[in-house]
């Protein structure tokens, strides 16, 4: 069994086709910008369907994990992060961090995206700290280290940057755009 | 306005008799780029149920008001919400009743010819997925080839005209849908054939289907010729009924011919595939009628919707019958093939017995066109 942390958990099973689409798009009204959902379905149509609607619509679908006769879609409230305007001066681009990584650097990689969006797909060497959850765990991180900060499209990367710059590191590094148009080694969930 | 329950049987018709249809798939955009219903004088409109789950307000002027308007999804439920909404604003519409489900399971049966001393040659045409199974009858008894999973279509059809099942027949180890061949043997006490080379990793008892066997259904002298013709599959049978009929199963179509990389390697077979087509084929009478295992496009439909033509038209007007060139003849069959069935292995492998899927996961794997052909 794998639990994944998100923001609400909507039961779907044992509803036919419309309905899974249906009840998430009730939920997902609910919920704020960038959280993440699980739905858990058992028409198995819905894992195509989840896809194409998230697709239509903006939001994010992170993937699907199979549990026997339930699906669980895990989807992201699409957000306007991209419009929002980056302060962190320090920058790499992806390339730059894949070649880092190569050399086998003494690099760290931060990657503050959902638990979610990290599960289905990550840079293999990257640590997983949410934004929401980096405050608390500032003491997980080296204030000596020459860290990387990845998210999907360098937006809560260069929060958690700033955030990490106010509490004393000094080598903190925003990767852009980030995870979205990562080509580099990934370790990726099914799909 | 209420809305209308349309069957598979009620579009079939519309479809054999060239009738009009508009046709508003609510499946996601790439479920009806990979398969829909198919008719000559049908129009299209494909918006995915969860793009009207606000209102139908944005397609209303798209939906014509002067022909039958039928709304398709996959199992039915969000056709009929869809259906529903659409008649809220006044529009007179159907949903297809079972959805594309029920589509890809329907079957037509449609008279082909009679036998010389009595007794008939039917075809069930599956409209949806483009497969063609046989009923012969003669004297109180029937065989027959290449069944699809819907037995009890043809064990009542059976029971309808008063014919015993006496032989089953599988062209070959199809890998496009499910053979309904073995359980009709079962369930009638009839005899199942398979060509022994396409079986010998089945895990059940078959009679060995070899060139040279004559079977007789009923009292009738009726011949069935098997004719040893590999290409598709290693083992791929042809029978010639009566002498009046070829039925060539995956190895030659109304407009194409059979892929031979469903099984294996494309290349080990294209020679096995073309000496069939090019040398042993050639040898037989060109008034043979053929009824081949699947049609591709619904323009290969006859006016009553059989799928049949002489073996001499075929040889003068099928593409893949007149590639002089042996090398251009194996670019067509090993390049540029059409994307492979979905889930063909595991439908090779629940026909060899190795698996036992339910019938909701036999549904999933069947589910969109059969890609056999090669054109």
């Amino acid at each position: 069994m794998t639990t994944i942390k998100t923001n609400l958990v909507l039961d779907a099973k044992g509803l036919a086709c419309p309905m899974p689409i249906v009840k998430t798009k009730k939920a997902m009204n609910g919920l704020e910008a960038g959280q993440v959902i699980e739905v858990q379905a058992t028409d198995k149509g819905s894992k195509a369907d989840m896809k194409a609607w998230a697709g239509s619509t903006g939001h994010q679908y992170l993937g699907t994990i199979e549990e026997g006769d339930v699906l669980k879609h895990y989807l992201r409230k699409l957000s306007n992060e991209e419009a929002s305007e980056r302060k962190h001066q320090n920058l790499s681009t992806n390339e730059e961090l894949d070649q880092r990584l190569a050399s086998n650097e003494n690099i760290v990689v931060l990657d503050v995206r959902e638990e979610a969006e990290y599960l289905f797909h990550h840079i293999p060497q990257a640590i997983s700290i949410p934004l929401g959850e980096l405050e608390k765990r500032l003491n997980e991180l080296n204030k000596e280290d020459e860290i990387f900060v990845v998210c999907r499209t360098g937006n809560r990367s260069d929060f958690a940057a700033q955030k990490l710059a106010e509490n004393g590191f000094t080598k903190v590094i925003n990767v852009v755009p980030g995870m979205c148009e990562w080509t580099g080694k990934s370790n990726r969930l099914n799909n | 306005m209420s809305i209308k329950a349309m069957t598979s049987k009620e579009v079939t018709k519309k479809v054999f008799n060239k009738e009009a249809l508009f046709i508003l798939d609510v499946r996601n955009k790439s479920a009806f780029l990979d398969w829909k219903i198919e008719g000559e004088k049908f129009a299209y409109l494909n918006i995915p149920y969860f793009d009207l789950l606000d209102g139908v307000d944005e397609i209303l002027n798209k939906i014509p008001t002067d022909m039958d308007v039928l709304v398709v999804c996959a199992k039915e439920g969000s056709s009929v919400m869809v259906a529903e909404m659409l008649s809220d604003e006044g529009l007179n519409v159907s949903y297809l009743q079972g959805g594309m489900k029920a589509w890809s399971e329907h079957l037509e049966p449609v008279k082909v010819g009679n036998l010389k001393d009595g007794g008939e040659i039917y075809q069930f045409v599956r409209i949806g997925k483009g497969c063609l199974s046989y009923m012969i009858v003669s004297n109180g008894e029937a065989a027959i080839i290449d069944a699809t999973r819907m037995t009890d279509i043809y064990l009542d059809f059976a029971d309808i005209i008063g014919a015993k099942i006496t032989h089953v027949f599988d062209t070959h180890l199809h890998a496009d849908h499910i053979s309904g061949g073995r359980d009709i043997a079962e369930k009638t006490e009839a005899v199942y054939w398979l060509p022994p080379k396409d079986a010998f990793e089945v895990t059940f008892p078959y009679q060995p289907l070899e060139a040279g066997n004559d079977i007789i259904i009923g009292n009738a002298p009726i011949n069935i010729h098997a004719l040893y013709s590999p290409g598709h599959t290693i083992g791929s049978t042809s029978f010639v009924v009566d002498r009046k009929f070829l039925l060539s199963g995956d190895i030659l179509f109304i407009d194409s011919i059979g892929r031979p990389d469903l099984a294996g390697l494309a290349g080990d077979w294209v020679g096995d595939l073309r000496d069939s087509l090019y040398k042993r084929y050639r040898e037989l009478s060109a008034e043979l009628i053929v009824l081949p295992a699947h049609f591709m496009m619904i323009d290969e439909l006859n006016a009553d919707g059989s799928v049949s033509e002489r073996l001499g038209t075929l040889f003068a007007k099928n593409h893949g019958l007149n590639i002089e060139d042996e090398h251009e003849f194996k670019k067509l069959v090993t390049e540029n093939l059409p994307p492979q069935p979905n889930a063909y292995q595991e439908i090779r492998e629940t026909n060899m017995g190795k698996m036992n899927p339910d019938v909701e996961k036999q549904r999933e794997m069947e589910s969109g066109p059969n890609r056999c052909a090669v054109r």
